[in-house]
């Protein structure tokens, strides 16, 4: 039987998600042995081409030329998997979609004329269609396991798209803003990071991204109630799910 | 007279995007170019405005694979704005974190990127055909590190357990205390995959690099100490922009370090080895000798054996941290907003990253400055280029391609980090 050839993209990103499938040291030699690892630049200069029968992609769409990268990549793969904030939501980068882009390269770059860059970061499915979109700043390792499982297999992966109240619930945490009134973004993010703030006595950061149908208003009304200023508000909703539409909006209201 | 041309468009094994370009006209090298093309993401930029608190979380997302690195350089740089200093204890706690960043990452890179390119294979994968217990031994040592992160840190990408000030929750003693044994085995690991490497046919290549790196008087530097330079750089961290400045040039999204007076300098493991050899741990020290190194390393080829020698340090150190460990009470420093200006400076697997901020009197940050180690690295390893160039022109095109992807690799380039970078073209005429 022909192993099914896997290839790996980065666009715009930290390279943490796709280090989270060489941080699989117990699995990667049962991986390599299943599958064929036919592009994935980080870790082989072995380089073959499409068409692919999976590509896990990594990262945001930011200039001109990763727009046209990601339709040729499209074109190539029979199943195409976003990995992680960047690729799902634009990442942190995406704080760029609420200002002038020009004046954050000046800030950066001494010569503004020598960087190509679009006014904003896209998530990879503003771009070509997506079969299956893998939250998290980065990715839990075991949920991507369990996609690279279930994708082999031909089946949807099991990653809830409950809240990390659940999480908290489940894994017997004490809620930290009922608790400690300490602001948390638990309640509109989906959970899937192995319950990690809370259970370490901070509030979540909402990593993982909007669950499904939130209700960030409601979220909002409790979090001023801490005392939380506006502005600290929509800060709280701008960090490395920013562009996901549910924290947009509800960050615009802040403003 | 002819013309050769050897370009990589998107170099491997490394992290981020890169190129590499040299055109040669007969013996004469017309362009070395090591280009990185990572899109910038402007963090400096959108930091302004935001609470200095978050600076540590949001600076760690330029790399995943050394999120401690930046947690830690803006952590000490709003520390040093907000006027609070850490308890001995948080400290400890920081360097044994620190640790588990330095063996994934050194193990990552040494074993998985570096090594397929001394026995001329593509990848680890290849490798563990020919010789799988190198490669499981290698994997169960950077497994190490990136449990002693999850321990400390909750996660080994992204820790969500640091904060300004020290840790959200003191990491569990039992928790941490049960690392030991793994960390034992990994000191003696460490060795024999230092050992395993030291085996490799080092291409003959030395240069006279000008050394920085921190430096403290007690202990071989990671997050503590100040500038120094094998030239006699001896500053504190904060004086970082009197003595060095970054450039702009039109091949690289990734500004260039340089040194006052314009030269390159080098960061990384070979700087810290030669500026700290007499404060390495006895057992590294004896490794060394056993890999037939000196005090000074100069062959950048062999960086890959510094950084199995930095591996079992940092096994070393961590084991002794474990050993005695207790949870730090308090487990941060309370640290109220107000006015200033901080510096921070941490040694990075790659090396020195700096950051300076200013705050406003709400504790907001108006000003921010990342200087990442490969951005610091990336003239010097232009000057290495051209020199492995000149001194192998008879090479054919693959082989000199795979000499110079090499070079590059040597430095661990995180391209990612450097473009807060590298296509290879060589063109020959």
């Amino acid at each position: 039987m022909t192993k099914p050839k896997l290839a790996v993209w980065k666009f715009s990103s930290c390279d943490g998600c796709q280090l989270t499938l060489l941080d699989c040291e117990d699995e990667l030699l049962d991986i390599a042995g299943a599958i064929d690892i036919a592009h994935f630049l980080e870790a082989t200069s072995e380089i073959k081409g499409g068409p692919y029968d999976i590509s896990l992609v990594e990262g945001s769409i930011t200039t001109p030329h990763d727009r046209e990268r990601i339709q040729e990549i499209r074109k190539n793969s029979k199943v195409l998997i976003t990995i992680g904030a960047c690729a799902t939501a634009g990442g942190i980068q995406s704080l760029r979609n609420f200002a002038d882009v020009e004046a954050f390269t000046s800030a950066v770059y001494a010569h503004p004329e020598y960087i190509s860059t679009l006014a904003k970061s896209d998530a990879i499915a503003d771009h070509v269609q997506v079969d299956f979109e893998l939250r998290g700043c980065p990715v839990s390792k075991h949920q991507l396991l369990e996609l690279i499982t279930a994708t082999l297999a031909g089946r949807i992966p099991r990653v809830p798209k409950v809240s990390q109240c659940v999480e908290c619930k489940l894994s017997g945490t004490v809620c930290v803003m009922v608790a400690h009134g300490t602001p948390c973004l638990g309640p509109v993010t989906q959970a899937g990071c192995g319950n990690l703030c809370p259970s370490h006595g901070r509030g979540c950061y909402g990593c993982f991204g909007p669950k499904e149908n939130p209700n960030p208003p409601a979220l909002s009304a409790h979090l001023a109630d801490l005392g939380m200023a506006p502005k600290q508000v929509r800060d709280f909703y701008r960090s490395f799910n920013a562009g996901a539409p549910a924290f947009a909006e509800e960050s615009k209201s802040h403003e | 007279m002819s013309e050769r041309v050897l370009q990589v468009d998107a170099l491997a094994r490394v992290e981020g995007e890169g190129a590499l370009y040299v055109r040669l006209k007969g013996e004469e090298i017309e362009k070395v170019e090591f280009r990185i093309f990572e899109p910038p993401r402007f963090f400096e930029a959108f930091l302004q405005g935001r609470d200095g608190h978050e600076a540590p979380d949001i600076t760690s997302r330029i790399c995943g694979i050394c999120p401690i690195a930046y947690i830690m350089g803006a952590s000490h740089a709003m520390e040093m704005a907000l006027g609070v200093s850490v308890t001995p204890e948080i400290h400890a706690v920081r360097r044994l974190i620190y640790c588990g960043e330095w063996i994934q990452s050194h193990v990552l890179h040494a074993a998985m990127l570096h090594a397929p390119d001394f026995l001329g294979l593509s990848d680890a994968i290849k490798i563990a055909e020919v010789n799988p217990d190198l490669v499981k031994t290698a994997l169960r040592l950077k497994k190490i590190g990136n449990s002693l992160m999850e321990v400390v840190g909750g996660r080994s990408v992204h820790p969500v357990n640091t904060r300004v000030g020290g840790f959200y929750s003191a990491p569990e003693k039992a928790k941490v205390r049960a690392l030991l044994d793994e960390l034992e085995w990994g000191i003696e690991a460490s060795r024999k995959v230092a050992l395993a490497f030291s085996t490799f046919d080092f291409p003959d290549d030395e240069h006279d690099y000008t050394f920085v790196s921190l430096s403290d008087p007690d202990t071989y530097a990671i997050c503590e100490g100040r500038l120094v330079s094998n030239r006699g750089l001896n500053i504190a961290v904060s004086e970082f922009n009197d003595h060095f400045y970054e450039e702009h040039v039109d091949r690289s999204n990734a500004l260039h370090g340089r040194m006052r007076d314009g030269s390159p300098y080098l960061v990384g493991p070979l700087a810290r080895y030669a500026n700290n050899y007499a404060l390495l741990s006895d057992g590294a020290k004896e490794t060394a000798a056993m890999c037939g190194l000196g005090e000074v390393v100069r062959n950048p080829f062999k960086s890959i054996l510094v950084r199995m020698i930095e591996t079992q340090y940092a096994c070393e150190e961590a084991a002794s941290i474990v050993r005695d460990y207790e949870e730090p009470k308090p487990c941060f420093v309370e640290t109220p907003p107000k006015a200033g200006e901080g510096h921070g400076c941490t040694e990075a697997p790659r090396g020195i990253c700096y950051h300076t901020y200013k705050l406003d009197d709400e504790g907001r940050i108006t000003h921010a400055q990342i200087v990442p180690p490969t951005s610091q690295n990336q003239p010097q390893i232009e000057v290495d280029l051209t020199r492995v160039v000149a001194a192998n022109l008879g090479m054919t095109d693959a082989d000199l391609k795979w000499r110079c992807e090499q070079t590059i690799r040597n430095y661990d380039p995180c391209i990612s980090c450097a473009t807060h970078f590298l296509k290879l073209t060589v063109e020959r005429s």
